[in-house]
């Protein structure tokens, strides 16, 4: 890149401009930090070692050591014969899991041809609309042999569905799988908005995956309950965490009710988060959620073996902390972030490219964000003992005032009536929008700083990011060509026999869903053939639109 | 500023849910003033425009984070011009690359705001914009 001559002492000018009243003494989520945290403000007493209950210092006794984390880039556009070319590319990189992004359609239940989606087919994910595109998406990568993890919700059992049928397609045995669903529609209702049904059959779907995925796919993550999209949508770390364990505690509820055994069921929940850059407090969200967690599981569940009380979670490194301005310094954002993330005892992280805050990541922007991390695992040393910070009087501290207000974010929904209600009430949804004014208030005021956007910030600088990612103008033809191939080339009498048979299932509450879903992908029944049988039993969310 | 007197709906087309753009800038053009009506999540440019034209309103903010924005925005124009409603003002938010603003202006849409934008820059483009209405 190169540098004008005068730069360096334009950039000496703004440096003077200090912003006023830094550091902040408050963190984001609003506790106030001593200048000083000393041994007397912490009982060492109650600090166990890493991989003993509450877990505080994290689930393993020799962390990293035993074994290093996922590296998992989130990837995927377009058709499916262009999202296997990459992920083949990320696999002979070094990258250790696959994780899909889908496309709109695919996520909300819609085929490629229904008018609500055909402006989004393969936007920002690819459009998976039947079994035949997963064939392609996994064609030469053997699903044995990696771990898959489907940024999934309101049609996460129907893409489960899918995957278990290309194991059947491959001869893999489904109790190989290995990967992960996010299946958490909770948080969909607040934040991210791919609901389909409402709240109560929703939650039914999700216990039906899970138990269904404990028995015949084993080492499958049939749930990963996900705080990272309300923390994007204006969310502190404190409340990220707190709305993300009630979410938790809501889906142990309705497992229980289904007749799940908590002892094995919450052996495979596992957990998602942003990492965001204010450092200690992303780490010691980390400590006191697992804390919490384990705690909650234990004292109010009875849960006694401790792989079921164990909080295993994965994080995403960027998100709305990155910004167009400068963007190159979105790569030290996410180096700190991913700094964050380790010594928080994170088991899988995905590094978001410095390009993502405003475009689908170059191959050139993919393979930073990917080295990142290989810099941060194999050059850093941070891995080399587990959990580092245990021990320090601040980060002990922290940990325990974070665990606090994460304790209090779940009691003020329950003292609401339930996750579920707050929800379906628009409650939840206008706390987080209020949160968000607030959020963007504190940047455009300057409260927030942000190097390059609201302080240190030249006249004329350039925003130049290099190489702009365009996706191919044809995706979406060749997508609804696919399209129309497969609905005129399958056997239409079984996809209605399918059809018929899951909506059957759907109408009794008995029912576990999953074998019926399984066997409408195994006929080609498509993801907007499944939902609209689905809806026709369950109707639709109504989102109560509050402001 | 104020924006006392001026309808505005702010609308959320297509598959995106990614509402949190436009509940912020709804409450904003809210505490300044302006009559808001937000229609919630995935809308289609047809009901946009007919809701628009039903409340009377003098703008319209399209919030699109998905990549749609191109075909979302000439689809709600033309649905627009139908209902013979082309004096509402566009406004559109979001991700949008800057490569597309000169295409969108052209198409007739009044104003461009991305996240970096401060609100009150937001609030003061398009008071400007309906005063000279």
């Amino acid at each position: 890149m190169a540098i004008s001559k005068n730069s360096s002492a334009e950039i000496v000018k703004e440096v003077e401009k200090t912003p006023p009243n830094h550091p902040d003494p408050i963190t984001p989520s609003g506790i106030e930090v001593p200048v000083v945290v000393g041994p007397d403000m912490i009982d060492f007493s109650k600090l166990e070692q890493p991989g003993a209950y509450p877990f505080t210092r994290g689930i393993f006794e020799n962390g990293f050591r035993g074994r290093l984390w996922t590296i998992r880039q989130y990837s995927g556009f377009g058709t499916a014969e262009e999202s296997n070319e990459r992920y083949k590319f990320l696999l002979d990189q070094g990258q250790t899991g696959l994780s899909v992004a889908l496309d709109l359609p695919t996520q909300c239940g819609y085929d490629p041809i229904d008018p609500m989606a055909r402006a989004e087919v393969g936007k920002v994910g690819v459009s998976l609309s039947n079994l035949g595109e997963v064939e392609r998406l996994f064609k030469d990568i053997d699903v044995s042999g990696i771990s898959t993890s489907f940024t999934i919700n309101g049609t996460a059992s129907i893409i489960y569905a899918m995957y278990c049928a290309v194991a059947d397609k491959q001869g893999v045995d489904r109790d190989k799988l290995t990967g992960t669903i996010q299946n958490d529609i909770l948080k969909e209702y607040v934040a991210r908005g791919t609901w389909i049904f409402p709240v109560k059959p929703s939650m039914r779907l999700i216990a039906d995956t899970i138990l269904f995925s404990n028995k015949h796919t084993p080492r499958f993550n049939a749930i990963s309950i996900a705080g990272a999209h309300v923390r994007d949508a204006g969310c502190t770390a404190v409340e990220e965490m707190g709305y993300t364990l009630a979410n938790g505690l809501a889906y142990t509820d309705e497992l229980i009710r289904r007749g799940g055994d908590v002892e094995k069921f919450a052996r495979r929940l596992s957990f998602f988060f942003y990492v965001h850059m204010d450092f200690f407090e992303e780490i010691c969200k980390f400590r006191a959620g697992r804390r919490l967690w384990a705690k909650l599981m234990n004292e109010r569940y009875g849960v006694e073996d401790p792989k079921a009380q164990m909080f295993r979670f994965g994080v995403v490194c960027g998100g709305s902390s990155l910004i167009g301005s400068q963007p190159h310094n979105n790569i030290v954002r996410v180096g700190t972030e991913t700094m964050a993330a380790v010594l928080g005892g994170a088991q899988s992280i995905f590094t978001c490219a410095f390009d993502e805050a405003f475009q689908i990541p170059t191959e050139h922007s993919a393979e930073i964000a990917l080295r990142t991390q290989q810099i941060i695992a194999h050059e850093s040393g941070i891995a080399r003992t587990v959990d580092p910070l245990g021990g320090s009087y601040y980060v002990e501290w922290l940990t325990d005032q974070m665990e606090k207000g994460m304790l209090s974010v779940i009691e003020e929904i329950e003292s609401y009536g339930g996750v579920e209600k707050a929800v379906e009430d628009g409650w939840l949804q206008m706390k987080i929008a209020k949160r968000a004014s607030e959020r963007k208030q504190a940047a455009d005021s300057g409260k927030t700083v942000i190097v390059g956007q609201n302080y240190f910030r030249r006249d004329n600088q350039t925003e130049q990011v290099g190489e702009v990612f365009k996706l191919d103008p044809m995706a979406t033809a060749r997508v609804i060509d696919k399209y129309e191939k497969n609905r005129d080339t399958r056997d239409t009498g079984l996809v209605e026999k399918s059809l018929i048979a899951l909506e059957n299932a759907a109408s009794k509450d008995k029912s576990n869903i999953m074998p019926y879903l399984i066997d409408c992908c195994h006929a080609y029944a498509t993801v907007g053939e499944m939902v609209s049988t689905l809806k026709n039993q369950w109707g639709e969310f109504q989102e109560p639109v509050r402001l | 500023m104020s924006l006392e007197g001026k309808r505005i709906l702010i609308a959320k087309p297509g598959l995106d849910g990614h509402d949190v753009g436009a509940k912020v800038i709804a409450l904003a053009l809210r505490d300044a003033g302006a009559d808001v009506i937000y229609t919630g999540l995935r809308k289609s440019p047809d009901y946009i425009a007919r809701v628009a034209v039903d409340e009377d309103v003098d703008a319209v903010g399209l919030s699109m984070l998905s990549g749609s924005h191109n075909e979302i925005v000439s689809e709600t124009l033309l649905q627009l011009k139908e209902l013979d409603a082309s004096d509402i003002k566009i406004f559109v938010g979001g991700t949008i690359p800057k490569d597309d603003h000169a295409g969108l202006i052209a198409a007739g849409v009044s104003g461009i705001y991305t996240s970096d934008m401060a609100i009150t820059d937001v609030l003061k483009e398009i008071e400007l914009e309906l005063r000279n209405a």
